[in-house]
């Protein structure tokens, strides 16, 4: 079946394709071969097989350099210096031990295998009387079955093939392993009337005037820490994060009705958790008293309750109402008065 | 491969029993094959021809990828633990000791400094991973571009579709395992967009996350996807993948002596299974050097997740790119108008968020024209054959132009992706660039396409003019009465054949149905069929070729030299 392409040009081209009349000239078959310098001269051969076997040694050596690497420099202690070397030599030794191995072989194949081309002949991916007799099997098959001349059993099993699988969807249910289960609990942070704005990470407390115009502090609700599980916490206070900024009361541009009371000479809170996709808005310019999100670039500004002026946002940063209590300390006015971070389908007016 | 022989004599059983092999080898082969039939293997592989060409390298280069990401990937299982329980950081980098952490990003840690030789692994994987999904890519790339996915490989096509997207997905969920600050940041962002999806959203979110994001779930369920349920489903598609090259055989460039119906290439035993194997090695090998020299996410810069800090110009693994891009490029709002829409209901109203919709959109077309693609083009060329004689990119312009503008789509979206990058480095704004890519996304495809398609026809006139004319052989001649030539190499039989031996067919006008009907949808195809065809360049006939020939013969009188192959070719149309 397999013919070796001898050397000569025109080995077998299967009848009919050898180009119709209409193409230039007629397919001529492999090109003739021509030997390799390794095939004709042994003195050749030879240094081929030298040269193959040298980097088979290579490899070798990369070998023992990786156990250099990890021997020698042994454990690193937590010095990056050290952790670097050693690093470098396990990486550069399996690289040559690797390399060695496979460019040789390569080398091998292509200096000293057979490099002549084979044609093959492709089989019809399958011929007429397998698909007959096919056809004919399963046709066999299913009149065995008596499935078509029984309709009730089709349909009775059909019916309960579809509804099987069902509780093995729904078992999926208790994926979500929380109490309160549904969007509701979206609406709600740790803020609330009175909780003190602290300092993240530190937790100490903020008067206004630890604040000078234009500074702005990363804050948390104070009652934060005292969640113990590390999961719990992680998530309140991935709805929680408020950065607070200080400016200019007369660079305010626009506050709404009912928004009045909401700043304190000039500060101003800002839910962190960006409204396109949740990011930390982290990013406050403040001759421009622009927010950015790192993640796609929405722009806020603070100056017009966070109103979204660039970027894929769709709705501005929610504004924390804020006061001070009686020791002068900041604290939240009420929880924010929508849900915080991305929008999602039960948002609603909110 | 029909059984022809069904019933056997008792001698075709004692025959096996019987056999004495003779060298040892022999012997082995012999117990072998009694117990597991590989006479048949060896048969079937044994001297099976592959055809060789470089461009089909990079099939191999993703499966030694996936092959060397198993091994890291096995070996960091051994130290990794994908737990989120709270831990204080003893281990030896000393700027994060006593932080309280998940012990995913302790372990991680403990992998990168404490177990010798873990970093090195972690790097490898990593590396690994994106050499992976890169070289799927390009291999991609390069089955569309020659149209190696036509019939009868549409459905391999829809299964190596498969697994670069699983590829992605397993990069994805890998990148998240270690709990630090970017694979949290990334996490977040997946939040935000489920949560974007309408209905389903929300709950799909509580649902992956166990609650609301973050949890204390995740990292376990990530895990679980990222070492057995994907790595599982991509062997099983990869053996489908190779089962049915081995079924089609592999497709072959247009060129002397191949034809539709055979193989011309090199044998697996020894010469093509040398050179795969020792290839696998080179893989392994460059990889290990750059795992080596270059660090990639040094994690123990980032500190534990926490949902307030972020890295600015933090760049996620490069596949990732394209969908964080065409998120940045998406408008949240236009003038003062919100593209969160909210749909008035009597339950307080529902919310479609339109710029996440929107930033989806794009790469999901993007995708799913990728797997459908194999049966657009047959529908609107009408082509129904066989085909394993691969095209040059130029001899298919249209497929070409489209595939160009596809690539053009996708970059400027991955472009997106780093245009923060791209400004601080270039000192632009980084809104223009927005507003650039904006209009750009849109405009360039087109472009591209129309380049493309002018570029192909160009090569291939220049082709025709090579077939017909022949090489300028470089040397300048000047005629008795003082013209210049320059003087012309023909082309031997073998070249002239690489450059003639495609198709070019008109387009085919609308056909009428059994009804005797042209349907719309009919006029449609007809209508793309002519963008698709309209245009061409037609081979070289041997009509055209004889009378250049003759041409070249008149010249010759003159005094100019005309052919540089031995063979007789006027009478070529004889033999
Ligand atoms: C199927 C293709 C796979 C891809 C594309 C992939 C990708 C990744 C990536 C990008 C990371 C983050 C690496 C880092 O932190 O530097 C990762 C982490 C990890 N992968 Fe894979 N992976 C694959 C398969 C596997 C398999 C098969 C295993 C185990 C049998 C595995 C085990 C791990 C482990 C334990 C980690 C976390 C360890 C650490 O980051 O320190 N992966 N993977
Ligand atoms: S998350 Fe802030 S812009 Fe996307």
């Amino acid at each position: 079946m397999a013919e070796q392409g001898n050397g000569e040009s025109g080995a077998a081209v299967t009848g009919g394709e050898g180009g119709s009349e209409s193409s230039a000239v007629d397919n001529p078959g492999l090109p003739p071969h021509r030997p390799r310098l390794a095939d004709v001269d042994e003195k050749a051969a030879k240094r081929n097989e030298r040269q193959v076997s040298v980097l088979f040694l290579i490899s070798i050596i990369g070998t023992i350099l990786s156990f250099i690497g990890y021997f020698v420099v042994g454990q690193t202690e937590g010095n990056l210096g050290d952790l670097r070397l050693q690093n470098t030599l396990l990486g550069v030794g399996t690289a040559l031990a690797m390399l060695g191995i496979g460019l040789g072989v390569v080398h091998w194949a292509k200096t000293l295998m057979p490099d002549h081309e084979i044609v093959e002949d492709r089989k019809p991916l399958r011929t007429e009387e397998d698909r007959a007799e096919a056809e004919q099997i399963v046709t066999e098959v299913i009149d065995e079955t008596q499935i078509k001349r029984r309709p009730l059993l089709r349909n009775t099993l059909i019916a309960a093939a579809l509804i099987a699988p069902l509780p093995a969807v729904v078992m999926f249910r208790d994926l979500d392993r929380s109490d309160d289960f549904g969007p509701e609990r979206m609406r709600h942070t740790l803020w609330d009337e009175g909780v003190r704005l602290v300092r993240d990470p530190t937790g100490t407390p903020i008067r206004a005037s630890d604040l000078t115009i234009g500074s702005a502090m990363h804050v948390i609700p104070e009652n934060l820490p005292e969640i113990s599980s590390h999961g719990e916490r992680i998530a309140e206070k991935a709805k929680a994060v408020v950065l607070l900024m200080r400016m200019n009361p007369d660079d305010f541009e626009h506050t709404s009705p009912g928004r009045e009371n909401w700043t304190h000479e000039g500060i101003i809170a800002a839910s962190k958790v960006c409204t396109h996709v949740g990011c930390p808005v982290a990013l406050y310019e403040r001759h421009t008293h622009h927010l950015l999100c790192p993640c796609h670039q929405s722009t806020f500004d603070a100056a017009r309750e966070f109103k979204v002026i660039f970027g894929p946002a769709g709705r501005p940063l929610p504004q924390l109402p804020i006061t001070v209590d009686a020791e002068g300390f900041l604290v939240a006015r009420s929880d924010f008065t929508e849900p915080v971070g991305p929008t999602y389908w039960e948002r609603g007016e909110a | 491969m029909s059984a022809s022989k069904t019933t056997y004599t008792e001698a075709d059983y004692l025959a096996v029993d019987e056999y004495e092999p003779k060298t040892s080898g022999g012997r082995i082969a012999n117990y072998m094959d009694k117990r597991v039939a590989g006479t048949g293997m060896v048969r079937e592989f044994g001297r099976k021809v592959f055809p060789d060409h470089w461009t089909f390298m990079f099939g191999e280069v993703a499966l030694y990828s996936f092959i060397i990401v198993v091994l890291s990937g096995a070996f960091l299982t051994f130290w990794f633990d994908p737990s989120m329980a709270t831990t204080r950081y003893d281990g030896s980098y000393a700027p994060l000791q006593g932080l309280e952490m998940s012990m995913a990003y302790a372990t991680s840690l403990e992998l990168s400094f404490d177990v010798r030789g873990g970093l090195f692994m972690r790097q490898l994987h990593h590396w690994g991973a994106l050499l992976f999904v890169m070289a799927m890519a390009v291999h991609m790339l390069r089955v569309f571009f020659t149209g190696a996915f036509r019939k009868p490989r549409e459905l391999n096509w829809v299964v190596g579709a498969s697994l670069l997207l699983l590829g992605m997905g397993a990069g994805f969920t890998g990148y998240s395992l270690p709990d630090e600050v970017l694979s949290g940041n990334g996490l977040r962002i997946i939040d935000g967009m489920l949560k974007g999806l309408p209905v389903v959203g929300t709950y799909i979110s509580f649902f992956l996350f166990g609650g609301e994001f973050p949890g204390s779930e995740i990292i376990p369920r990530l895990y679980s996807l990222h070492i057995f349920i994907i790595p599982a489903l991509i062997l099983v598609l990869i053996a489908v993948h190779l089962f049915l090259v081995v079924v089609h055989k592999h497709t072959q460039y247009p060129g002397p002596g191949r034809t539709e119906r055979n193989v011309v290439g090199f044998p697996v035993g020894p010469v093509y299974a040398a050179k795969a194997g020792g290839f696998f090695f080179i893989v392994f090998g460059i990889m290990a050097l750059i795992s080596g020299t270059f660090q990639i996410n040094a994690l123990w810069n980032y500190g534990p997740y926490d949902p307030s800090p972020v890295q600015a110009g933090a760049q996620p693994d490069w596949y990732i790119g394209v969908f964080e891009g065409v998120l940045r490029l998406v408008p949240g709002t236009i003038g003062d108008l919100s593209l969160d829409w909210v749909i008035p209901t009597p339950w307080g109203g529902n919310t479609v968020a339109f710029p996440i919709l929107l930033g989806i959109l794009p790469v999901a077309v993007l995708f799913i024209g990728m797997f459908l693609w194999p049966w657009i083009e047959a529908w609107i060329t009408g082509d129904r054959k066989e085909r394993h004689l691969l095209d040059r990119p130029r001899n298919a312009p249209t497929r070409t132009a489209v595939g160009t503008a596809a690539v053009t789509f996708y970059m400027i979206m991955w472009g997106m992706g780093a245009n923060d990058i791209i400004a601080t480095h270039f000192s632009l704004s980084l809104n223009d660039i927005t507003y650039w890519s904006r209009v750009l996304i849109f405009v360039g495809p087109v472009v591209a396409y129309i380049l493309t398609k002018r570029i192909c026809l160009a090569l291939q006139r220049k082709d025709r003019e090579t077939a017909l004319h022949g090489h300028e052989a470089g040397v300048i001649e000047v005629s008795p009465d003082g013209g210049f030539h320059e003087r012309h190499q023909r082309l031997s039989d073998h070249e002239l054949w690489t450059l003639t031996s495609f198709e070019a067919p008109r387009p085919s006008g609308p056909r009428p149905n059994a009804k005797g009907k042209v349907t719309a949808v009919e006029k449609l195809r007809a209508g793309l069929n002519r963008m698709w065809f309209e245009e061409r360049v037609a081979p070289v006939t041997r009509e055209e070729y004889q009378q250049a020939l003759e041409h070249d013969h008149h010249d010759e009188d003159g005094g100019l030299e005309a052919a540089g192959s031995s063979q007789g070719r006027i009478t070529r149309g004889g033999d």
